[in-house]
């Protein structure tokens, strides 16, 4: 029964719009602050994809699961509250297992909680929905936002570093983009790929009002 | 005190923490559109991130670190920086209804900006005393109005000339302008070194 239901066109649909079509980063613009800054190397913006997406699926399993006894004046410092906890649990996490993307990646960790994808999610969607479509929409958002990252990031260090995870791809005679690594690359990789984003999703509307 | 003047230069220029750090940013692409939402946005942000620096740096120092419980230093500061933004809503409403309709709807918004939050996290992280962190907080605050309103600028003069492509515009010029901007503030490295 609960498995016909997750599989059902309106919980897939969910899952996908999240990735695709209501894209937290590209379409909406939100969590710029993170994707620009751990998006140097691809480590990094692993350990915050991961980090992003189990706080998102955390805060949608504990908001949607409340959301009939927390009063709505007091949703704003829920979420937050709920939010910083799993927060700190990553950090733990991070600091216990990989202590060094946990230093390289300093007070960014902390500031996950302060990705407005966590906070408009809740907002938008979990107090409104119950546990399983809120799960599918955290995941699907959660996937959509560690992708970008990653996509970012392996741009980023292939020409910023000459390095994969760590390990060199460029031959020797590759000139580096320092500027790539630092906070101007980010920017106009950022740019370019909202650009591109906003180009196809404009041709695709514009060909489905045509049909 | 040369150390202060330090970090206020670092903050300002060399290390800012919009175009160094990439902080701030959903805020500054919201406001950076026009010139004068961009500047109440400043303002605002520049009074409540030295505030409650200096707020969060007491209650580190003074309340968690007494009773061991540096674990919950997130928790405690989000706390901290959105009841300071309700109280001041508050106040403001109270008491000079003029700035609350200036600067009113900007201060709901402060409570997500991530600059409050890292200047705090910083400030633990790079274990500042309270001077240090009331410096770096309001420098870092104005650097980042700075950087913002050099953006806004430009964009205000690029929708005059408007041959933006479609594709771009909105928030992918603005990243543009600031991938630019951020560029020509690496010409201060080197100025002023900081951790």
């Amino acid at each position: 029964m609960a498995n016909n239901r997750l599989l059902s066109p309106q919980a897939i649909k969910t899952l996908k719009q999240g990735a695709t079509k209501e894209h937290p980063l590209f379409v909406v613009g939100l969590g710029i602050c993170s994707s620009l800054a751990v998006s140097n190397t691809v480590n990094n913006a692993l350990a915050m994809g991961f980090g992003v997406t189990f706080v998102l699926i955390a805060t949608a399993v504990i908001i949607a699961g409340l959301r009939k006894l927390i009063p709505p004046r007091a949703r704003m410092i829920t979420y937050m509250v709920t939010i910083s906890a799993f927060v700190i649990i990553v950090q733990k996490f991070l600091d216990a297992f990989f202590p060094t993307i946990s230093e390289q990646m300093g007070p960014y960790v902390g500031l996950i909680i302060t990705n407005c994808i966590l906070m408009g999610r809740a907002e938008a969607f979990y107090i409104t929905n119950p546990v399983s479509y809120s799960v599918l929409d955290a995941i699907g958002n959660g996937i959509g936002y560690s992708y970008t990252l990653l996509l970012l990031a392996v741009i980023r260090e292939i020409l910023g570093f000459g390095t994969l995870l760590g390990y060199r791809v460029t031959p020797e005679s590759w000139e580096k983009w320092v500027v790539m690594s630092m906070a101007p690359g980010a920017f106009f990789l950022l740019g370019t790929a909202i650009w591109i984003a906003k180009s196809i999703n404009q041709a695709r509307d514009s060909e489905e009002e045509g049909e | 005190m040369v150390h202060l003047l330090t970090i206020i230069a670092a903050s300002l220029l060399t290390h800012n923490i919009a175009l160094t750090y990439l902080l701030g940013m959903c805020p500054f692409v919201s406001m950076s559109r026009r010139m004068n939402t961009a500047t109440g946005m400043g303002v605002a942000v520049i009074f409540v991130v030295t505030i409650t620096a200096a707020i969060n740096w007491a209650i580190y120092h003074y309340v968690l670190v007494p009773l061991h419980s540096e674990l919950i230093y997130f928790i405690v500061f989000i706390i901290v920086i959105a009841a300071f933004v309700q109280l001041l809503e508050m106040v403001m409403e109270r008491f000079f209804p003029p700035l609350q309709a200036a600067f009113g709807i900007f201060l709901p918004l402060i409570t997500v900006n991530c600059i409050v939050l890292a200047v705090s996290l910083f400030m633990i992280l790079r274990d500042y005393s309270f001077a240090a962190t009331v410096v770096f907080a309001f420098g870092s605050a104005v650097g980042w109005t700075l950087a913002m309103l050099i953006v806004a600028a430009i964009n205000e003069r690029l929708k005059l000339i408007g041959n933006i492509p479609q594709g771009l515009a909105g928030i992918g010029i603005i990243m543009i302008i600031a991938g630019i901007i951020a560029l020509s503030f690496l010409g201060f490295g080197g100025m002023v070194d900081v951790r």
